[in-house]
């Protein structure tokens, strides 16, 4: 196949920024869309131009790493992360846009690198629970009821990609934090900081300047690992009984 | 021809003289304590943040210290053990199917080829329990029954039920256990995290390991930390192969520096083939993903019993298909340990009866499974990773059967640690992956996380609470420092200054390719000479012929990734060196010369029956370590 990619350049986090076309040939089908910029950064070393620099690690879409913006849409056409996503899912001769996650919430730092340490101080702020290491009693002291476990899990599953917040028009990591007051409520375990965590953790959300939650679903819609969208609603109504709860 | 000198044998691992089953018991009460109120003033540098990292940072700051913790990555949540699939061992015998500590200490060394400390395992047995507590009240979502409790499922080289999971996601979900404990503590002000920086060298100051030269990825610059002791949990070094599961950026340069400061460098060669992964596609390919073992427990491996035969799996009929493990193994069929799965698929497809482009892949088929217990069970137990696979091969496993090969996973090759998973230099302590200690030749699955969460929640902190609580340390002089960060810096110049005409990838890809041909699956005298006398060649025309764009102090990922291939081309050398000087084959670890006549592993238990503990020089210096077997008498393994 032959493509073209727009890929945005910056230098750094104070400079101009700007959409630079390359051609890329001989890429192929089974190709991953990180591989087509594998290739586009070999040829750009050989040229003695500066690669492209971009976030990724595991290349199996669980990690997190990696995440970019592919014609306007947060990890591209599929609902998967932009390592997981093949270059089958483009017609030879396709222009390709390929730009950073774009948030108040993200500084960019280079090219296709932001800055996403927002998300780990919302975790800092609350989501967890305290249970210091040799403190644990019996793992089947407590049985959780399997569709209890199940949601959980399905909310666990957040890799913290940022995704959510690129697609979002407001910038909002509202599901991001969703998923993790959902998982830990969900359990009996979160519950006696259920109420602390879900004031704390969206406190520490508004603070890092991400946007408030509109309802709109774009958030869903490219989120790699299927985050509910019903989590919105469980962050919501926690928020608001446990604001009423007076505890803190 | 000698490759390397033979120094004095090593002579006490600090093993408690007491019977097995006292011995970590008995450490722990001998260990010293630090006084509540004096663990503040104490320093701790962990580095990496993955199972081992995280959790030993978390609780070492829990317990009262000052750690200090470093990742690569630009969030501690992202370490590689976010990766793994399938589950994580523990002897809680809750299907009371005859599992106990006992029975796991037994399987692992037996699995490992006997070629493990028989103390270490035993511990590792006797805490696995507590893992699964301490993970289940963090809130980690482990997969339960319709009752509320947990299950559990088989894994190879076992005939108990005794691993716990997450779907296929129990890395991540065991990850994200500790990371938010780690964010806990962060939090509260006793973990100062550093997110994209990296260790790039070790300070040694009276003979002690007190601090680290490191990297910020970002700006560039080049800092020390210093601190009371350090703890190495920077996973293996996989990516020598250059393809591998591990991630992108894994890699062995704190473990190396460490290396050339001192740390002995233990059973080099040892490293894992992972039996079922998906087999490559092109020469682009940037990594190669796993398919958890867990697949085989509903998952049948067969090839065509005709060499070359082209026709879809769809249309081979059964009494056409050779599925070869339970043919050659009947009792632990597709279950066998990873070692000897891996080393079937190869001679299957070396014999000409692999599938797929190539001829380089095996089938593994769910028909049976799917026809058994239906496909919604089957998509409860693996739906990520049947949709992981259609992502990357656009082949509907569910309809066709998954075609894998075997590819590099593990490492259990590290640097040397005693029982108290310290170094031989004093206040370097190194757990996880990037130790040596547990899984002799082979580990078996599901024993990683284990491990890694062992080491990390409940075997470092009392040992390092010993070391600091039995240490007087003095400062560290000005001088020991400089020397180490102006060795750094000057290394970072030196290879910004090639200006050469290669990328690092394609340094990478040959050392890689070079490593997997000779220092793979199979090996031999003659391939691995070949290769010893490749590599420093390989190594001079990488310093030579080196293309880095950029500068230092910026975001620089060619450099990040030259500072990484330039210690993989030393490495290589000594896990050659090391698979040389093995005149044996075990595990993982199979030399061509030595096998019996049905082609398995042949041990020389009277010659090898030993850890080889490298150290560094210009040469290298061979101390070995005599395993001691008091109750897993080693036998020839047998599956069948």
């Amino acid at each position: 196949m032959k493509l073209t990619v727009r890929v945005w350049r910056q230098a750094g986090p104070a400079a101009e920024g700007r959409l630079v076309a390359y051609p890329v040939d001989d890429v192929s089908p089974e190709m991953s869309f990180l591989e087509l910029l594998d290739v586009l950064n070999q040829r750009l070393i050989e040229e003695g131009d500066e690669p492209v620099a971009f976030d990724h690690d595991c290349r199996e879409g669980i990690c997190g790493s990696c995440g970019v913006v592919i014609n306007g849409r947060a990890h591209g056409p599929e609902r998967t992360t932009s390592c997981q996503l093949h270059l089958r899912s483009f017609a030879d001769g396709d222009v390709i846009d390929v730009e950073p996650w774009r948030a108040a919430g993200f500084p960019i730092i280079k090219d296709l690198v932001v800055d996403r340490s927002a998300l780990d101080r919302i975790v800092q702020a609350g989501g967890y629970v305290s249970a210091p290491t040799g403190s644990a009693p019996d793992a089947h002291a407590t049985p959780v009821p399997k569709p209890d476990a199940d949601l959980a899990f399905d909310n666990a599953t957040c890799i913290g990609c940022g995704a959510c917040v690129a697609a979002c028009p407001n910038g909002s990591a509202t599901l991001f934090t969703a998923a993790k007051v959902t998982h830990l409520s969900l359990l009996p375990q979160g519950g006696p900081e259920r109420a602390s965590r879900v004031l704390d953790m969206v406190e520490a959300m508004d603070a890092e300047g991400f946007g408030g939650c509109t309802n709109t679903g774009e958030c869903v819609a490219s989120c790699p690992k299927g985050i509910p969208f019903a989590s919105i609603a469980t962050l919501n109504r926690e928020y608001l009984a446990a604001s009423r709860s007076g505890r803190r | 021809m000698a490759d390397y000198r033979v120094g004095d044998p090593i002579a006490d691992t600090k093993t408690p003289p007491v019977p097995l089953e006292q011995r970590w018991d008995e450490r722990k009460f001998a260990a010293k304590l630090v006084n509540p109120a004096n663990r503040r003033r104490h320093r701790v540098i962990v580095v990496g943040t993955g199972l081992a990292g995280g959790s030993a940072g978390a609780t070492l700051a829990e317990q009262g210290y000052h750690v200090v913790q470093f990742c690569f990555q630009d969030s501690p949540r992202r370490a590689h053990s976010v990766a793994a699939q399938g589950g994580i061992n523990a002897a809680k015998n809750y299907r009371n199917d005859g599992d106990s500590v006992y029975r796991l200490f037994h399987d692992t060394v037996k699995g490992g080829d006997f070629r493990a400390r028989e103390s270490n395992v035993y511990r590792l047995a006797q805490v696995s329990a507590q893992i699964i507590d301490q993970a289940v009240a963090q809130g980690v979502p482990f997969a339960r029954e319709y009752g509320g409790l947990l299950d559990t499922r088989s894994f190879g080289g076992v005939q108990v039920q005794r691993t716990f999971y997450a779907r296929g996601q129990t890395g991540q979900q065991l990850l994200i256990g500790a990371y938010q404990a780690l964010s806990r503590q962060i939090d509260a002000g006793n973990v100062e995290l550093h997110a994209r920086t990296e260790m790039l060298d070790l300070v040694v100051a009276g003979g002690r390991a007190r601090g680290i030269v490191a990297r910020d990825l970002v700006t560039g610059e080049i800092t020390t930390h210093l601190a009371d002791a350090v703890v190495l949990a920077t996973g293996g070094y996989g990516n020598v192969f250059s393809l591998s599961t591990n991630a992108k950026g894994s890699n062995a340069t704190a473990i190396w520096r460490a290396h050339k400061r001192g740390a002995y460098f233990a059973n080099p060669c040892f490293t894992q083939i992972h039996p079922t992964c998906i087999p490559r596609s092109g020469e682009h390919q940037s990594k190669l993903t796993l398919m958890s073992e867990s697949l085989r427990n509903d998952g049948r491996i067969w090839v065509p019993k005709q060499a070359g035969d082209t026709r879809p799996p769809g249309e081979i009929p059964e009494d056409e298909r050779d599925y070869y493990l339970e043919r050659l193994y009947p009792s632990f069929g597709n279950l066998v340990p990873r070692d000897i799965a891996s080393r079937a698929a190869k001679n299957v497809c070396d014999a000409g009866f692999g599938v797929g482009p190539g001829g380089l892949g095996v089938y593994l088929d769910f028909a049976d499974a799917i026809a058994r217990l239906g496909r919604p069970a089957i998509e409860a137990r693996y739906g990520n990773l049947f949709d992981m696979y259609q992502r990357i091969t656009a082949e509907d496993p569910y309809a066709v059967p998954m075609r894998i090969y075997p590819a590099i996973h593990y490492t259990m090759g590290g640097l040397w640690v005693d029982y108290d998973l310290q170094s031989t230099i004093p206040g370097l302590f190194v757990i996880g992956e990037a130790n040596f200690s547990d899984h002799g030749a082979n580990r078996l699955g599901a024993s990683a996380l284990m491990q890694g969460l062992a080491d990390g929640y409940f075997v470092l902190p009392a040992t390092v609470n010993d070391y600091l609580g039995g240490t007087r340390l003095d400062d560290v002089p000005e001088s020991a420092v400089l020397e180490v960060e102006t060795e750094v810096r000057e290394r970072i110049s030196r290879l910004l200054a090639v200006r050469g005409t290669r990328s690092v990838d394609s340094f990478h890809r040959e050392l890689g390719l070079l490593m997997w041909d000779h220092c793979g699956m199979s090996r031999t005298r003659e391939g691995l000479r070949k290769a010893l006398d490749r590599v420093p060649g390989l190594r001079a025309e990488f310093w030579r012929d080196v293309r880095i764009p950029g500068g230092g102090a910026e975001l620089n990922q060619e450099l990040e990734k030259a500072n990484r291939v330039a210690d993989f081309l030393e490495l290589a050398e000594l896990m050659l060196v090391d698979a040389l000087a093995r005149e044996e084959s075990c595990g993982g670890h199979f030399r061509e010369e030595h096998q019996t006549s049905s082609g398995e592993a042949l041990r020389d238990d009277e010659n090898f029956a030993h850890v080889a503990a490298w150290e560094y020089g210009a040469e290298p210096v061979l101390h070995r370590e005599e395993l001691v077997f008091e109750h897993v008498h080693p036998t020839q393994r047998s599956y069948t």
